[in-house]
């Protein structure tokens, strides 16, 4: 029994050689912080806790990478079920998968393969997942295709920051994001300290606007085979309702993709435009973006690595955005985003719109839309007068948006809003209440006290 | 209620699956690449990390040659052993666990060493598509890469040490007909108008249109027209800045305005200003294209000639004489705000021109074909081919076995790289000197304890830097780096790597995208990356 014990023992040590000679030897590009010792290994099985968020194309190569460097403590969350089209990069998951949660059949092929893997799998959303559940974290490294969902999780981290009476971070209430996404041969990858580098909402320029079809192109002037499918989408299902009334059109059901195709091509054979096929249909309709494994297998590496050199400290970290092209040779550039002093995830200070005393609450509200600052999909406004609660949009929830909508006409005085103002902003690229401050144009000094 | 399930072109179980990926390469690159065969050269991590980003996209068939046996620090490194793989062939186990990936990928696995296949049986490796191979001595790797240039088969050796990595691409020659530019240039002839285009422009009257149909015509068009107007009072094509800011002012002028005198919102027009600059980039053969018509390859055909070389030929007949100096139409239209029958119309002239050149190179093509009776290239290969002629990509190769001799040329190169400096260069400079004591030694540096071999692989550096001319590095720092590593092969490290060689593996098998020409350089440390052309 002892003998074995030893043995067992003697096998760990030499099963996790190659990382143990990274961390019990000091090397001259080390982190300033760090100390070589066989304690360091300890850590990263024993303590540290990393949070994966996506059991995607990304998410099944970092699980895997994470193990291979030592850490145990893996927590993953998806809400996604595995669907055939996966297969071509999710390597963790097989044919009989399909159906069954990816966080799940992920975890118990990664804890089986790597004996004293001890991940743990969450199949649900990440917006179902308190702060308290957030905050057990040392790391958490992101790779979600959704950017929405992406700046959630970023509004999430920023939020756990604690801030001096002085003002200055609480550092030990930072939790490091490592973020990686990737589109067909390109990919990127970051790593934010919240509080102390540009976080997600810092750097929204970065994201490509998403591709529309003015509606009057789709309608009048169709020149493309896209032309036709989006019509189709969003014209004719609405007109004919071809399943009936209340049958939306699911993207995921071959019959209503074959629907849409078969309307597309006699609107497209109408107007002599070709190239309308059942492939491209798809991808309209889901709005399917390319990938393929090497891809993900590159950037969900180069995280992991991040991960590794902020948990162990054998390594400066990454500064502190990487992007990488790999379909011309295989180029990659890393710069330093920076952080915006006025960013309203990460800077502790209250972000001030100017506007015009005469602008009216829409006005509002399609800047919090279409300013690149903010990017929001449907903001709620609410605001507070004489210590109450007031309403003045909320497009989410119907009954509130039929009592509000009139809002949207009114002058911001009308509405009670004055220069100072705050208004308070909810949408779901955050999980926090943004606070705004109003400054009317034409004052110029206004005392802009807290 | 009635289904009214339409005849839905149910897509195959396969399409499905791979339909993530059909969207970058196609039908015919996944054609190509599931009768493509890889060899693997030792299944350590970055080996089988390779392999695992070509089994799951659906390679034909792969083969591991390999003759070690599994350790616990491969276990603990390597994804593709298991616990129970401990004391078995290295090459067998990854096999097993990688072909459970892809069911419809068929494997081999190999135990001999590699120099013994080169000694006894070194056809084996004529049959594959690439071979890849990682973790060789120095002597093996110029032995496998010089048998390789022979018998033209590309080959991929690719490193990982600490945070450390490399690969080096070996190819004779490597033709890219499809090589998906971010951004394609248009090539609509404006300048050059074939006999139809011309036709179709000079029917317009701009100044009488109505104002709907006046909002409708596509800004090629408009340009056009205003270019006809400027050339009333200009012999030549617009070219400077100033005269481009001329032409724009003529389109300015074109827009219709309201009773007031204020020009109306028409998108067409400002497109048009917009799209001045790159329309008017008068059409002509670019450099790449005139080096690859005349290059010997493409004029002295002979029966031995690839089909790319004999489209090469048959499109310089081409430029030469139909085409009065440029290439065939590409016959691709970009979107513009227009009204569908006009844009319709304007595509189709541009398709219809493009196929007539097309089937004229065709002709060439079956000409060359016949006089010489080599097999022949099917019109679709063809028309493929003009469509990309404006991007064709060809990469000559250079052995490695030159690079490892230190050849004249590849000295100079390395020595003005560190010159710099390039601390990329530095990092090729430590791998090298570490395989070269490795073959040294019988060990990798720093493997049991790194401050001894420090001044051991400084030698080997310094030699390594003499032979190309260099000084010795003033610093040991990146030494002693190196020598803490302890040939440690880092699991995510190596995984990035796998990613990248994978890659590149399928570019060559598909015949598209540029491949790195020829050395990539990653170093995890800094997140940075270099390629070299040796
Ligand atoms: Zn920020």
């Amino acid at each position: 029994m002892a003998s074995g014990e030893t043995q067992t023992s003697t096998d760990q040590q030499r099963r996790w050689l190659h990382i143990r000679k990274l961390l019990e030897r000091s090397g001259p590009f080390c982190h300033p912080d760090f100390e070589p010792s066989p304690e360091i290994l300890d850590f990263i099985m024993e303590s540290c806790k990393i949070l994966i968020v996506g059991a995607g194309g990304l998410g099944c190569e970092l699980l895997k990478d994470l193990a291979l460097l030592g850490f145990r403590k893996l927590h993953i969350v998806d809400m996604d079920t595995i669907e055939l089209s996966n297969l071509n990069r999710q390597f963790l998951f097989r044919k009989n998968d399909i159906g069954l949660s990816k966080a799940k059949c992920a975890v118990e092929f990664v804890n089986k393969r790597v004996p004293g893997c001890e991940a743990i799998a969450h199949h649900c959303a990440i917006q179902d997942l308190d702060e308290g559940f957030y905050r057990q974290f040392h790391i958490v490294v992101c790779g979600l295709d959704s950017i929405v969902a992406r700046r959630w999780l970023n509004g999430m981290l920023m939020s756990l920051l604690q801030y001096n009476d002085d003002r200055s971070l609480d550092q030990s209430s930072v939790i490091p994001l490592v973020d990686g996404g990737t589109e067909g041969f390109k990919g990127n990858a970051r790593v934010i300290l919240p509080g102390m580098s540009a976080c997600i909402e810092c750097t929204l320029d970065l994201y490509p606007p998403q591709k529309t079809f003015p509606l009057c192109t789709i309608a009048n002037t169709p020149r493309l085979p896209e032309h036709c499918i989006e019509y189709v989408k969003v014209i004719q299902w609405a007109k004919e309702n071809p399943w009936g009334s209340n049958i939306a059109l699911d993207g995921d059901d071959p019959q209503h993709v074959a629907w849409v195709f078969e309307k597309a091509q006699d609107r497209a054979m109408k107007h002599g435009i070709s190239n309308v096929t059942y492939r491209l249909t798809q991808g309209v309709l889901k709005n399917i973006i390319p990938a393929v494994a090497s891809t993900n297998a590159a950037i969900a590496a180069c995280c992991a690595s991040e991960v590794f050199k902020l948990a162990t400290s054998c390594c400066t970290s990454m500064n502190n955005y990487m992007v990488m092209n790999m379909a011309d040779g295989v180029y990659t550039y890393t710069f330093n985003a920076e952080k915006r002093p006025d960013c309203v995830a990460c800077s502790n200070s209250t972000r001030v719109v100017e506007i015009e005393p005469q602008a009216t609450l829409q006005s509002i509200y399609d800047k919090l839309c279409e300013d690149p600052a903010y990017l929001m999909k449907s903001p709620g406004i609410t605001t507070v007068i004489n210590g109450r609660n007031k309403t003045l949009y909320m497009s989410s929830i119907k009954s509130i948006e039929e009592r509000t909508r009139d809002n949207l006409k009114k002058k911001l005085t009308e509405l009670g809003l004055f220069n100072g103002a705050d208004i308070l902003v909810a949408d779901v690229t955050t999980p926090n209440t943004v606070t705004i401050k109003l400054k009317f144009a034409e004052y110029q000094d206004v005392e802009m006290t807290r | 209620m009635a289904s009214p399930s339409p005849k839905s072109p149910e897509q195959s179980e396969k399409t499905k699956q791979y339909d993530r990926q059909l969207r970058l390469w196609g039908d015919h690159g996944q054609f190509a690449l599931e009768n493509g065969h890889i060899c693997l050269v030792n299944a350590t991590v970055l080996g089988t990390e390779v392999l695992k980003s070509i089994v799951l996209p659906g390679v034909g068939a792969i083969t591991i040659v390999d003759d070690k046996i599994v350790t616990d620090e491969d276990i603990g490194s390597n994804f593709f052993l298991e616990c129970s793989s401990k004391g078995l062939n290295r090459g067998s186990e990854a096999l097993r666990l990688l072909l459970e990936l892809n069911p419809a990928v068929q494997g081999n696995a190999v135990q001999e060493p590699p120099d013994q296949i080169l000694k006894e049986n070194p056809d084996f490796f004529k049959s594959f598509t690439v071979v890849i191979a990682t973790s060789l001595g120095e002597k093996t790797i110029q032995d496998l890469a010089q048998h390789l240039w022979d018998v033209n088969v590309p080959l991929i050796l690719c490193r990982s040490v600490g945070f450390l990595g490399s690969f080096r691409i070996q190819m004779k020659e490597h033709a890219v007909i499809e090589t998906h530019p971010d951004n394609e240039q248009t090539d609509l002839r404006l300048d050059v108008p074939f006999h139809a285009l011309s036709e179709y422009l000079d029917s317009f009257d701009i100044d009488t249109l109505d104002l709907k149909d006046h909002g409708h015509i596509p800004w090629i068009v408009i340009i056009y027209k205003a270019v006809q107007k400027w050339r009333v009072n200009n012999p030549h094509w617009p070219m400077s800045r100033k005269e481009k800011n001329e032409i724009k002012g003529i389109i300015q002028d074109f827009i219709r305005k309201d009773e007031n005198g204020v020009p109306i919102n028409e998108e067409n027009f400002e497109e048009a200003i917009r799209a001045v600059n790159t329309a008017l980039m008068p059409t002509f053969l670019p450099a790449k294209s005139q080096e690859l018509l005349y290059c010997s390859a493409a004029t002295n055909i002979t029966k031995e000639s690839t089909p790319f070389w004999i489209m090469c030929a048959a499109l310089r007949g081409f430029v030469e004489s139909e085409g009065k100096g440029n290439l065939p139409v590409k016959g691709v239209l970009p979107d513009m705000t227009a009204s569908t029958d006009h844009y319709i119309k304007l595509q189709n002239l541009y398709r219809t021109q493009a196929s007539m050149d097309a089937e004229i190179v065709y002709r060439k093509v079956q000409q060359i074909v016949a006089q010489l009776h080599c097999e022949n290239i099917s019109e679709a290969d063809v028309k493929l081919f003009c469509r990309h002629a404006h991007d064709l990509h060809l990469i000559s190769g250079s052995s490695i076995v030159s690079e490892y001799q230190l050849t004249s040329s590849v000295a100079s190169y390395i020595a003005r790289h560190l010159e710099e400096p390039d601390v990329m260069m530095v990092h090729y400079i430590l791998m090298r000197a570490s395989e070269i004591f490795q073959s040294e030694h019988c060990r990798a540096p720093g493997d049991w304890e790194p401050e001894g071999d420090i001044a051991k692989l400084k030698t080997c550096v310094t030699k390594l830097l003499s032979d190309v001319s260099c000084s010795p590095f003033p610093k040991d720092d990146h030494v002693h780096e190196m020598c803490r590593y302890g040939g440690a092969e880092i699991h995510s490290v190596s995984a990035f790597l796998g990613g990248c060689v994978a890659h590149e593996a399928i570019k060559i098998v598909t015949k598209q995208y540029k491949p790195v020409n020829n050395t990539f350089i990653y170093d995890a440390g800094s997140t940075n990356t270099a390629t070299f052309t040796f």
